[in-house]
């Protein structure tokens, strides 16, 4: 009975939790299908009204901005192709790092990795002048390059690498050695399948982190044709209704890649059998 | 020259540990050569240098005429069975068989052909689809076997490949490794620190402590002849009995009893070394025992006892026998079976 009491008490605990996380979210969706002077005459909504299709299309095709040059289509476009660049170059990038910090006979390479390791105290933000310079050098303003570029190297993906690199017994690459494989090989045809899992988690890691940039995207593209979705969020002009709308798509992406590659994740970063 | 042969090689690791010293050891071809040592003598790096997975400090290694030092371990056409079998987890046991293989640029066909053939040879045809996870030990040390087997290599090399497995399968992957070696013919070099496998497997036998072979020769050799005090303890079981004893003029002094006109010059401390096997019970012999312990083993029964001077003492009988815990036994040594080594430097003096 005291069992009871108690679980029941834990479960009312998570439910509350749930409760507090999921009823704005829903809130804001409900009241993304009604027209915009209900919701300016009765404010939220808890229930559903009947005019999703025509917010949600609204939104989609609505030509935004000061200079009317950009779409929110066109801002899902610009925010996939850069949360995928980041998530495929942060990925290669660490892979490589990772690998030639443990298999390469590289002195301090412990001393390196600390060293890549620390720049997860430095935020983008305190660089951002800098790398800003960098970029307008090189011309890359206003480019997919130079949304993606500055912020592919991931510390973070490099020590989950590097850990599970290290987990590998030596054995696996003597033998590989014996059986005529160079270190190339070795790193196509064993480390990369052997951490298969490992590599999705990161890739959804790193996109949904590039897909929730904001402050760089906003320094580096003066053309509204770079929007981002993130960036969309501010600048979006239109109706309460259109704006809610727009937020509820904006999280889609994420959402959709988490559930679909979910599996992989939670073995990927829970170390996989 | 011979197969393999090893000229004086030395191993220093940067920490500055001498691991092998000034080895030098030749290996005919088609011979079973077995390494045995406790742990941390230097047989695994040695085997290891042999592959290329370890850096020679000093010396040369030739492989069928060919100096191989600062050959690639991959070019060393040499194949290697892991402890753990090292399997490759992310592949089937085709794939596994196959990777050698393919590495070397040799068509698909002959690859399928020759996989086949050591599956079928191995008696492992039938998991060529699976995964190693899903293997036993004994299916996963045959796997082993055939990525070495496959590539048809001037060399194999075994590191401890048995001790993963238990004891029976143990015996019986010991007898299929030497009815192996035997029908393919490959000369091998084989490691491990259970004397029995060593003696059951080898051709020759190199038994090395603190990287230095103490003593090479055939298992029957060692056996009888073993040169020093290390070798003698470390081959036979139960391991021999050593006593302390005393040389002056050709008489032999130990605890409690004499042997005189011993085939030595000796004159000094010494070690008397007799194996439990060499001795039988006769009345008024030299050696007299009182029965701690008796453990039966069926077809023998090994007698653990003390002498006078509480001095530990072995002594292997027929199984037929029975000997009462407490009795006092009079001990022969037959035929004169017994060793006498220098206490202070170990070598056999008789």
């Amino acid at each position: 009975m005291t069992r009871f009491i108690t679980s029941s008490f834990s479960h009312l605990i998570l439910l509350i939790g749930i409760l507090i996380m999921v009823v704005p979210v829903w809130m804001i969706f409900a009241s993304s299908t009604h027209t915009s002077s209900m919701i300016n005459m009765n404010g939220l909504q808890m229930f559903l009204g009947d005019s999703f299709y025509e917010n949600y299309l609204r939104v989609l095709l609505y030509q935004g901005g000061f200079f009317k040059e950009i779409t929110a289509l066109k801002m899902f476009f610009n925010s996939f192709i850069m949360a995928t660049g980041v998530a495929i170059l942060s990925v290669v990038t660490s892979l490589m790092a990772a690998y030639a910090l443990v298999y390469y006979r590289i002195k301090y390479a412990t001393l390196l990795f600390w060293i890549i390791f620390i720049t997860i105290l430095v935020p983008l933000e305190l660089r951002i002048f800098p790398t800003y310079s960098v970029m307008a050098e090189l011309n890359l303003v206003n480019s997919y390059f130079g949304l993606i570029v500055p912020i592919s190297a991931s510390a973070i993906a490099t020590l989950f690498f590097r850990q599970f690199y290290k987990t590998v017994p030596d054995e696996l690459l003597e033998s590989a050695k014996l059986d005529g494989a160079n270190t190339w090989r070795f790193f196509v045809d064993f480390l990369i399948p052997l951490s298969k899992t490992m590599i999705v988690a990161m890739l959804i890691f790193m996109f949904v982190f590039g897909y929730n940039q904001y402050l760089w995207p906003l320094l580096v593209t003066t053309s509204e044709q770079y929007w981002t979705v993130v960036m969309g969020l501010k600048m979006m002009s239109g109706s309460i209704v259109h704006r809610f709308a727009f937020v509820m798509m904006s999280m889609v992406p994420p959402i959709l890649i988490i559930i679909v590659l979910q599996k992989y994740f939670i073995k990927g970063v829970f170390q996989d059998k | 020259m011979s197969f393999l042969d090893l000229k004086n090689v030395t191993k220093i690791y940067p920490n500055g540990t001498k691991a092998v010293h000034e080895t030098s050891l030749s290996v005919d071809e088609g011979e079973f050569m077995v390494f045995v040592g406790p742990s941390g003598c230097g047989k695994s790096t040695l085997l290891r240098m042999v592959a290329g997975l370890e850096d020679i400090t000093e010396g040369d290694i030739n492989l069928d005429g060919k100096l191989i030092n600062e050959v690639d371990p991959s070019e060393r056409d040499v194949a290697m069975v892991f402890q753990n079998y090292a399997l490759y987890p992310h592949m089937n046991v085709y794939n596994n068989l196959a990777y050698g293989l393919k590495n070397r640029g040799i068509d698909k066909e002959t690859i399928e052909q020759k996989v086949n053939d050591a599956a079928k040879l191995l008696q492992i045809s039938d998991y060529l689809q699976r995964k190693p996870s899903m293997l036993s030990g004994g299916q996963r040390q045959r796997v082993a076997m055939g990525r070495a087997i496959v590539r048809n290599p001037k060399i194999f090399l075994f590191d401890e490949p048995l001790s993963n497995l238990d004891a029976k399968l143990r015996i019986q992957m010991r007898l299929e490794i030497k009815k192996l070696q035997q029908k393919v013919g490959v000369t091998s070099i084989f490691v491990t620190h259970d004397q029995v496998e060593a003696m059951t497997l080898a051709d020759r036998l190199a038994v090395i402590n603190n990287g230095i072979i103490e003593q090479l020769g055939t298992p029957i050799e060692i056996y009888d002849n073993p040169k020093s005090l290390f070798v003698a303890g470390f081959i036979g079981s139960p391991q021999m009995n050593f006593l302390d004893g005393n040389i002056k003029n050709k008489t032999l002094s130990a605890e409690g009893f004499e042997i005189k006109d011993i085939d030595s010059d000796f004159e000094g401390e010494v070690k008397l070394g007799i194996r439990p096997e060499h001795l039988s019970q006769r009345e008024n012999s030299l050696i007299n025992l009182k029965v701690d312990l008796v453990e039966q083993l069926g077809s023998d029964n090994l007698v653990y006892g003390q002498l006078k001077d509480k001095k530990d003492f072995c002594y292997r009988c027929p199984g037929n026998l029975t000997i009462e815990k407490g009795a006092d036994l009079s001990l022969n040594i037959e035929n004169n079976k017994y060793y006498i080594f220098d206490k202070s430097t170990g070598k056999r003096v008789n």
